[in-house]
């Protein structure tokens, strides 16, 4: 797998998805850097592929952007011919294709959700290697390893809307006071059938946690 | 109209990670990976287990996998290592069932074509320096024959009556060997299924890369069927009273 | 045709002067000189059925079949050349396989319908090529339920209820428009979809024919398949027995006279 080159900017990141009934809630953090240094402590990593279709980039910036570049591409046209928007599984399989394809050349680890009329809400996770795994929620980025026992014990099935947007928030948190490569501030999307409600949480306004 | 081709410009532009000159390299490491397989010919077919986690390195990563999947009516195919490999060679099979099937020549793809199909495919990619980074077992009943078989990355193929991939080869196939070789064709249902939880009781036990949550399969002669993940009982009790290190 | 088509009927890439492709119009002769097909889009799956006449009575029965599969849940019907639709059926497998191979979903009627459309309508722009001289029926169940697609040599292509093809297309569409298709099952449209057959069959001219039907629907689990014996016999008698009814209305009539 590739590996950063010197310089090369890093999204060593905490990204995000969780599924309830009628949408998702995506979340990041939004720091950057290049080795130690923050080159920008206010990144925008959740990215708009289609109208109800988002993505979570972690790894190279440059690569996530050129990747979710092409497939927001890909996704207009499909968009066009088909004469409606394009299911999140079909946005998460051309994800999957390219980092599968490329595997060698990208360090690229994706999480696609959203909200279409096909499946409802969901979220896919595409690690790496360039698999592809469906979750009911999906952590990722460097920050994800501290926070994975957290999640997995306050995670339930059937969480409202406003209960999700709490449990990423949380955990986003948590996993940037741990993770040195993640930080800032938190941003929130939460994805209905109907719009796109981004949430911002200034970096001085995280929810309370134990600093000792 | 011409199929839509993904590409990524500045990938095929931009300075490749090896140099033009000396070997051309593919291979990668995998990523995401599954553990163990095992299986082994019984009185009425095959049996085959493995367990539902993809690890991440050391990271029990995703829990809910489904490393076993049937080939067409009669073949059960399971898998170990790479998961984005392992993907690529479902839809792999997918198109070439369909193939089969848009043939309609009353033909069905028997489990010994899939199993020389698999190896051809994991051969010439071994060849190309570029393997699916995966260890697989095809098992079934082509015409009433039991057919039980393996390929690996390197595109190795050997047939026997019990296969364990992995940690599995040192840890359950000499359970395997013990129990099941030279009584293929007497053992029951209820003593295969014993024999497959035992195995898969011990890898849990001692494969740091296992999970206690795993799917059995059979293929009969009423043809494949993979279960629902269950857990096996496992013991402890007895640790209460070791203390100590034992000096 | 003899008169205006002299000079601007040998080759698609010349219009006539009153802006007509003879060429494409004689393509479309080739479809209408041969057996029916059909193609019944009801609510809980799509029929299609061909008249295959024989040509011979060496001929193995089954063979040369006129409706094959694409892609597991899609079937196609054709009036016309068997050799170009052989052409055809292997571009709708291309298309197919291509379109799963990048979205990871099966491919939808109307984007196969339109891709096929557009590769016909090809072969109507060049003077080196031929049009197709085959109408293609494309009967699927896609993820927005059943779907039938008729393909012209021309390129043009329309979604259907029911449409018809070949010889008999004037017989069989009457008798489609009949029929409350939106109704209707997919075990019910099988029997219909024989009885039109063989209602569209002219004895006098084609004494041998062979009744292809096949259908895609929940009691084939989506996939197309030919109707298993037992229904495929059932329909044959319904046809026959329908045929017989009309004859003997038809003496009835005459008796009156």
């Amino acid at each position: 797998m590739a590996s950063l080159r010197p310089g090369e900017a890093n999204l060593g990141t905490t990204i995000m998805a969780v599924e309830f009934d009628g949408g998702v809630v995506v979340g990041a953090d939004s720091r950057t850097t290049t080795g130690a240094y923050i080159a920008n402590r206010v990144t925008d990593k959740l990215t708009k592929v289609h109208d109800l279709i988002y993505c979570c980039r972690s790894g190279s910036a440059a690569d996530t952007q050129a990747i979710a570049d092409v497939v927001k591409y890909h996704l207009e046209l499909y968009a066009a011919q088909h004469n409606e928007p394009p299911t999140v599984k079909v946005a998460a399989s051309l994800f999957q294709e390219i980092c599968y394809q490329n595997k060698n050349n990208l360090s690229a680890g994706i999480i696609v959700a959203g909200w279409d009329a096909r499946d409802g809400a969901s979220v896919y996770e595409i690690p790496l290697g360039g698999s592809i795994h469906r979750q009911t929620f999906a952590i990722g980025g460097s920050g994800s390893t501290y926070i994975y026992g957290y999640c997995d014990k306050v995670f339930r099935d059937g969480m409202t809307k406003e209960q999700c947007v709490e449990f990423v928030k949380n955990s986003v948190s948590l996993a940037m006071t741990r993770d040195g490569s993640s930080g800032g501030v938190v941003r929130l999307a939460v994805i209905t059938k109907d719009n796109v409600e981004r949430i911002f949480v200034p970096g001085d306004m995280l929810p309370e946690q134990y600093l000792g | 109209m011409d199929p839509i081709e993904i590409r990524l410009p500045h990938t095929i532009q931009r300075p490749k990670a090896t140099p033009n000159y000396g070997p051309r390299t593919h291979t990668t490491r995998p990523i995401v990976t599954g553990t163990s397989v095992i299986a082994f010919k019984y009185k009425d077919g095959i049996m085959m287990a493995a367990d539902c986690l993809a690890s991440y390195g050391s990271l029990a990563r995703f829990r809910n996998e489904k490393r076993l999947m049937a080939v067409g009516e009669t073949t059960l195919l399971g898998v170990s290592g790479d998961m984005s490999d392992f993907q690529h060679m479902q839809h792999t099979l997918e198109s070439i069932l369909t193939q089969e099937y848009d043939m309609d020549d009353g033909q069905k793809l028997g489990t010994k074509s899939v199993y020389k199909c698999i190896s051809n495919i994991m051969y010439n990619r071994r060849t190309k320096v570029d393997p699916l980074w995966n260890s697989y077992v095809i098992g079934g009943l082509d015409n009433g024959e039991k057919i039980l078989g393996y390929v690996d990355l390197y595109g190795t193929t050997y047939q026997s009556a019990t296969i364990a991939t992995g940690f599995g080869g040192h840890l359950a196939q000499p359970i395997l060997r013990r129990r099941v070789e030279g009584r293929e064709d007497e053992l029951s249902e209820e003593e295969a299924v014993q024999i497959l939880d035992e195995c898969m009781r011990v890898l849990f036990y001692r494969d740091a890369r296992s999970l206690n949550k795993l799917r059995r399969a059979k293929v009969t002669a009423q043809g494949v069927e993979i279960s629902e993940p269950y857990m096996l009982e496992t013991n402890w009790s007895f640790a209460e009273s070791i203390t100590g290190y034992g000096s | 045709m003899t008169s205006i088509g002299t000079g601007y009927d040998l080759s698609v890439s010349t219009y006539s002067p009153d802006g007509r492709v003879f060429q494409v119009e004689y393509a479309q002769k080739a479809v209408d000189n041969s057996g029916t097909a059909v193609g019944l889009r009801v609510k809980d799956g799509v029929v299609l059925a061909v008249e295959k006449i024989k040509h011979s009575r060496l001929l193995v029965p089954h063979a040369n079949r006129r409706i094959m599969t694409a892609s597991k849940h899609i079937g196609v019907a054709t009036a016309g050349w068997i050799s170009d639709t052989r052409h055809l059926v292997k571009r709708v497998r291309d298309e197919a396989r291509d379109y799963r191979s990048t979205y990871k979903v099966e491919i939808p009627a109307k984007i196969i319908a339109e891709r096929m459309g557009m590769y016909a309508q090809a072969y109507t722009l060049y003077s080196a090529v031929r049009p197709f001289g085959v109408s293609t029926i494309i009967g699927t169940v896609d993820a927005d339920g059943p779907q039938l697609y008729m393909i012209e040599p021309s390129g043009q292509y329309v979604g259907y209820r029911g449409c018809a093809a070949g010889k008999g297309k004037q017989v069989a569409k009457t008798e489609i428009e009949k029929l409350n298709l939106d109704q209707m099952t997919a075990r019910e449209a099988i029997k219909e979809a024989a009885r039109i057959i063989y209602a569209a069959h002219d004895d006098s001219k084609d004494k041998l024919f062979e009744l292809e039907l096949s259908w895609v629907c929940a009691e084939s689990n989506g996939l197309h398949v030919h109707v298993p014996q037992d229904l495929f016999d059932e329909a044959i008698q319904h046809a026959e027995r329908s045929l017989n009814d009309d004859d003997d209305d038809d003496e009835m009539e005459g008796d009156d006279e």
